[in-house]
C-alpha cells in the first residue's frame, strides 16, 4: 500500500513520491474501467449459471433412490481438476475453432458451420468458453453445498405441505424448499461473486496465446497482472489497483451483507 | 405449469383409483425422465476427462486429424516415455516442486491454522472477540487481490524463483483456520476440562487429547488444502519466473500457451498431472465432502 503512492517501475524500493497520482492515473484509465466491465459480465453469466445448475443438481440427485453417492462423486469429480488442464482441455480439444475439434464436429452433425470460439470478438464466442470451464469445474463444488442444505429441511415441512395439498414438484419447491434453501443460496451466491471477481487463471490460459494476451476480456486480476508485471513493472500503479479492488470489494461485501441480512448473526 | 394446476382438483381424490393411478404413473415417467437427464449429465461432465487420456494416448494424427472419431485409432503408450525423455519439457523436475510445495503447505497449513484454530475456539484473552473479528475481515478480503503487495514484499526478501517464495506467503491460510475453529467448538468441553484437572496445559490438552481426536477435520482441511497448492496458478506463476522453480501449472500452462505445441505430449503430461489429485481426491473424498458442506454453512 505504501509503494502506491511512488512513482515504482521495475522497483520496490522507490524514492520518488508521486502522492495520489497513481491513483488518479488508474482510475482514469479506460482499461482499468473496462476490467471491471468484464467482472460485471462474467459474473452475471457465471453466477447464475452456475447457481442453476447446481441447484437443479442437488435437487435430481437429492430425490434419486439409489446410485446417489455414485452421481454425486462424478459430478463433483472435476473440483479436482485445476484451471489450467480444464482450460487446455477447453481451448485444444473441444472449442480449437477447426474442423476436428469436439465442438465443431458436434456442430457439424447438426448441419452447422465451423466456428472459431475463441480467436475472433464478432459474436464473441469466447464468453462461451470461459463460462463452460468454470461452470464444469464448480458447479459440483456448489452442489455439494446445497445437497447438505437440502437435507437440513425438516421432512415435517414437507409432510405438513402434503397434508395442506400442495401439489409435489413445483409448488413445494416454490413455497417450501427454495425459501428454507435461503441460507445456504445466500451463502453460494456471495462465494460465487467472491470468486468470479479473482478470475485469472481460465481467462490467462484460454485467450493468452504466443503473441501475448488481447486488449479485451481482462478481468481484474488480468488486468493487474499485467500492469504490475508485465512489460511496464509498474508496482506502483499496480499497488494502487489493488488497495481500489480491496475497497470496492469491501463496499460490496458490506452491501451484500446488509441486503441478505446477515449482520443479523451477530452472536 | 399452470395446465398442471388445473389438473389439481383429480389429483386431490386420492380415494379414486383412476385419480391415484395416473398421478402414480406420472411420478414414474418423471423419475425415469430425471434419471436419463442425469445420466446425460454425468457423461457429459465425464467427456473433458475422457479427452484428456484420449489425446494424451492418440497418435498426432487421431488429435488433428480431418475426421475426428471419438474413439482414437490406437492406444500409444509410448507418449508417456516420450513425456519422460524430453529434455525441452521440464516435467519431472515440475512434477518435484509441485509435490514439495504441496506437501510443505499441507502440513505448515495445517500445523498453523489448526493451532489458531484452537485458539480462537478455546482460549480466553483480553481482546478475544476483537482478534476473531479482524479475523474474519481478512477471511472477506480475496487473496488475490493482495497478490501485488505479496509479490512486492517476495521480491524485496530476494525470493523469486525460489521454493521459499513459493511456499512461506501461502502458508497461513484464515479459511483453513476458521474451518478448525468452529470443528473445535464442537468439540465435547469435558475431554479438556479432564485433561486440565489431570494438570495439562493448553499446549499438552491440545496434542494429546484434541489433536488424537479430530482426525476427520485435519483430513479435511489438509485434502482442501492440497489440492488448492497443487491447482494454484497465479502465485507461482508470479513467483515462479526461472524454469528451475516452475510447478505442474506453470509447466503447463507455458506450452499451452506457446506457438507451437505437441498436442499429444501435452495432453499426457497434463493427465499425468491430475493423477495425484484423483488418488488423494477418491481416498478422501468422504471429509472433502463433510469439509465443502462446512464451508457453505459458515459463510
Amino acid at each position: 500500500m505504501w509503494l502506491s503512492f511512488f512513482d515504482a517501475h521495475n522497483t520496490v524500493t522507490p524514492i520518488d513520491f508521486v502522492g495520489l497520482d497513481n491513483y488518479s492515473e488508474i482510475l482514469g484509465d479506460p482499461s482499468f474501467i473496462s476490467s471491471l466491465v468484464t467482472f460485471v459480465v462474467f459474473s452475471l453469466f457465471i453466477v447464475p449459471a452456475t447457481y442453476g445448475l447446481s441447484l437443479a443438481l442437488a435437487l435430481m440427485v437429492a430425490r434419486l433412490r439409489f446410485a446417489q453417492a455414485f452421481f454425486r462423486s462424478v459430478f463433483f469429480l472435476p473440483t479436482a481438476c485445476s484451471y489450467v488442464v480444464a482450460a487446455m482441455i477447453w481451448k485444444l480439444s473441444i472449442f480449437n475453432g477447426v474442423r476436428f475439434g469436439l465442438a465443431n464436429t458436434v456442430l457439424g452433425w447438426f448441419g452447422g458451420s465451423d466456428t472459431a470460439w475463441l480467436s475472433t470478438t464478432s459474436p464473441p464466442w469466447y464468453w462461451l468458453v470461459i463460462v463452460t470451464v468454470r461452470l464444469w469445474l464448480q458447479a459440483g463444488f456448489y452442489m455439494v453445498i446445497l445437497l447438505a442444505g437440502l437435507q437440513r429441511i425438516p421432512r415435517t415441512l414437507y409432510e405438513a405441505a402434503a397434508v395442506d395439498g400442495a401439489r409435489p414438484g413445483w409448488q413445494v419447491f416454490r413455497y417450501i424448499t427454495f425459501p428454507q434453501l435461503r441460507a445456504t443460496s445466500v451463502a453460494v451466491v456471495l462465494l460465487l461473486v467472491i470468486n468470479a471477481f479473482q478470475a485469472f487463471d481460465e481467462f490467462y490460459n484460454l485467450l493468452s496465446t504466443a503473441r501475448g494476451y488481447p486488449p479485451y476480456a481482462r478481468p481484474p486480476l488480468v488486468y493487474l497482472y499485467y500492469v504490475a508485471l508485465g512489460q511496464g513493472q509498474n508496482l506502483g500503479l499496480g499497488s494502487a489497483g489493488a488497495v481500489i479492488l480491496a475497497l470496492i470489494i469491501a463496499v460490496v461485501a458490506v452491501v451484500q451483507a446488509r441486503w441478505f441480512g446477515l449482520g443479523r448473526q451477530e452472536d | 405449469m399452470r395446465q398442471r394446476s388445473t389438473d389439481q382438483p383429480t389429483d386431490r381424490r386420492m380415494d379414486l383409483p383412476t385419480g391415484l393411478s395416473t398421478a402414480h404413473a406420472f411420478r414414474r415417467l418423471a423419475r425415469g425422465l430425471r434419471l436419463v437427464l442425469l445420466i446425460a449429465l454425468a457423461v457429459l461432465f465425464l467427456v473433458p476427462f475422457y479427452l484428456l487420456v484420449r489425446n494424451g494416448l492418440a497418435t498426432e494424427a487421431d488429435i488433428t486429424g480431418a475426421d475426428w472419431t471419438f474413439f482414437p485409432r490406437s492406444l500409444q503408450w509410448g507418449n508417456l516415455r516420450e513425456l519422460f525423455d524430453d529434455s525441452s519439457v521440464p516435467m519431472l523436475h515440475a512434477l518435484w516442486n509441485s509435490a514439495v510445495i504441496a506437501v510443505l503447505t499441507t502440513a505448515g497449513t495445517l500445523l498453523l491454522a489448526s493451532m489458531a484454530g484452537y485458539g480462537l475456539a478455546r482460549i480466553a484473552y483480553p481482546y478475544a472477540s476483537q482478534v476473531f473479528y479482524a479475523f474474519l475481515v481478512t477471511l472477506m478480503i480475496p487473496s488475490a487481490v493482495t497478490f501485488v503487495p505479496s509479490f512486492v514484499l517476495v521480491s524485496s526478501l530476494g525470493w523469486i524463483s525460489t521454493l521459499r517464495g513459493l511456499i512461506v506467503p501461502t502458508l497461513f491460510s484464515a479459511f483453513a483456520a476458521f474451518l478448525f475453529r468452529q470443528y473445535f467448538l464442537g468439540f465435547p468441553r469435558e475431554l479438556e476440562d479432564a485433561a486440565r484437572v489431570d494438570g495439562l496445559g493448553h499446549w499438552r490438552t491440545y496434542w494429546r487429547i484434541v489433536v488424537p481426536n479430530t482426525r476427520p477435520v485435519f483430513a479435511a482441511v489438509g485434502a482442501i488444502v492440497f489440492i488448492g497448492s497443487w491447482n494454484s496458478f497465479l502465485w507461482p506463476l508470479v513467483i515462479g519466473q526461472q524454469r528451475d522453480a516452475w510447478t505442474v501449472q506453470v509447466a503447463l500452462a507455458t506450452f499451452t500457451t506457446a506457438q507451437t505445441v505437441n498436442l499429444h505430449e501435452l495432453f499426457i503430461a497434463a493427465a499425468v498431472s491430475i493423477l495425484p489429485l484423483l488418488v488423494v481426491f477418491l481416498v478422501l473424498q468422504r471429509h472433502i465432502v463433510a469439509g465443502a458442506e462446512r464451508s457453505g454453512i459458515d459463510e
